[in-house]
């Protein structure tokens, strides 16, 4: 049987990198490999609808903190996606049967493990299987306390579920790690792509112009939409916010964590000053959720709440604002 | 966000068992991990997107039962599903599902379409075949 070191993390994403490069020697924090993934973002996406509601998310889009943090460490990965299940889960247990941990995506929707309340049809969930025990498959769920199972049949489902992105049973695993790895300059390239990000992408629903177009699209919520619908919208927005595997002032909060980190391995106290003025923007972005969750909860929607939220996103990419320009200026 | 603030706020939405770590601050201002058990904000919206699929669930089954739609319609929203999402995993064109969706031809759909169906649907074939409606079930 394999041993894996199974660690709870925030984010499944940065936390399997976390995990499966930590089983190879390569010991990375959390934090650290969301920052050198350039993790954070912002984007608003009014056309990309789930069941009616418009898309926002708090971090860049799915598997790109993974392939940006092996590029810039070192690691290569072996990926592979299936159009058969045999073939799927024979490869599977091949790698199983060698010691080999097999990172992949997955829906949420049938993972049985999670609180019921959380399986909606979100389908770019990364997780670890480790080991396999006559029908069960011994999973490290990166957002779990602890390591647990699943049955075959709900693991195909999870693997093989349709939808947007479609996992397609995508899994994934190390072939080459290096044991030693300087993480300055991966880090220096993570802060520089992450600001271009934050600031530079030419299009208004990306960075932090996409904070300012959801800002002013929330104040007409009401009129154009109905109490009802508008509520929804909103809903929606916290709930992107915090949930499970997204979390949003998780990710500034995380992104925090990153930079303190990074400021003492390339010995820059600015970085972690960044860093706390980075945890008071994350601390607006609760107040906002805080602020927003109320209203959700009247239902009766008058124009000027969602006014004074709309207001409190606009000072909130005022400072986020100010955080990612001084973060770009500071010569690393 | 301080470590004694990371919220407790549990709901049985959690089912008291399900902890999410944070990154939060220490009294000296460095960064460390705690738990949290849920959060009122995260709370009022997960359970009004739970409000939400249920009413569309008991809205969708008075349609069925007046005859203006078929089972299929109550089982896509039963399942969390919407059209785009429907018609991929039954590999057809939303405008078939759609199709699929009038109680007419829905009666005359193949035994294989309903087991497609059913097994989106993760309900027995029989079940579906006869129209009976499953009770939605929300996670209390």
């Amino acid at each position: 049987m394999t041993q894996f070191s199974h660690t709870q993390t925030a984010h499944c994403e940065s936390g399997v990198i976390s995990n499966l490069f930590g089983h190879y020697g390569l010991h990375i924090s959390e934090p650290m490999a969301f920052g050198i993934g350039a993790g954070i973002f912002f984007g608003h996406l009014p056309f990309v609808k789930v069941n009616g509601v418009p898309g926002t998310t708090y971090r860049i889009w799915p598997g790109a903190i993974f392939s940006r943090a092996c590029k810039r460490l070192g690691v290569e990965m072996e990926s592979h996606k299936f159009s058969n299940v045999d073939k799927a889960m024979k490869a599977l247990d091949q790698l199983l049967d060698q010691g080999v941990p097999v990172g992949m995506q997955s829906s949420v929707y049938y993972l049985p493990y999670f609180p019921e309340s959380y399986r909606f049809h979100f389908n770019a969930h990364n997780l670890v299987i480790y080991g396999k025990e006559g029908d069960d498959y011994l999973v490290s769920d990166p957002i779990m306390d602890t390591v647990t199972r699943i049955d075959t049949e709900n693991l195909i489902r999870a693997r093989f579920a349709k939808g947007f992105p479609a996992p397609k049973g995508k899994m994934y695993y190390p072939v080459n790690v290096p044991q030693e790895v300087d993480f300055r300059e991966p880090v220096k390239a993570g802060i520089a792509q992450a600001c271009h990000y934050m600031l530079k992408i030419p299009i208004p629903m990306f960075g932090v112009k996409g904070i300012r177009f959801l800002a002013n699209r929330m104040k007409d919520y009401p009129s154009k939409l109905g109490d009802r619908r508008a509520a929804l919208y909103l809903g929606n927005v916290i709930r992107m916010q915090e949930e499970i595997g997204t979390g949003g002032a998780g990710f500034r909060f995380m992104y925090a964590a990153f930079l303190q980190e990074a400021g003492t391995l390339l010995n820059r106290q600015e970085l972690k000053d960044i860093g706390r003025e980075l945890t008071s923007v994350g601390d607006g972005w609760r107040n906002f959720a805080f602020a927003a969750g109320r209203v959700c909860k009247a239902r009766a929607a008058d124009n000027m709440s969602y006014g004074e939220l709309s207001k409190m996103l606009l000072q909130i990419a005022d400072e986020e604002e100010k955080v990612f320009r001084r973060l770009s200026t500071v010569k690393l | 966000m301080k470590k004694d603030e990371v919220p407790q706020d549990g709901d049985n939405l959690h089912h008291g068992t399900f902890r999410q770590l944070f990154y939060a601050v220490d009294q000296s201002g460095d960064y460390t991990t705690a738990t949290s058990i849920g959060w009122e904000p995260e709370n009022v919206a997960l359970s009004q997107a739970w409000d939400e699929v249920e009413q569309r669930v008991a809205n969708t089954k008075a349609k069925v039962d007046a005859g203006d739609v078929s089972p299929i319609a109550y089982y896509m929203e039963r399942t969390l599903l919407d059209l785009p999402l429907l018609a991929l995993k039954a590999g057809k064109f939303q405008w078939q599902v759609k199709r699929h969706m009038k109680p007419g031809v829905f009666k005359a759909l193949s035994d294989n379409m309903i087991a497609r169906y059913a097994e989106i649907f993760g309900i027995p074939f029989q079940t579906l075949r006869s129209g009976e409606l499953l009770p939605f079930k929300r996670p209390a």
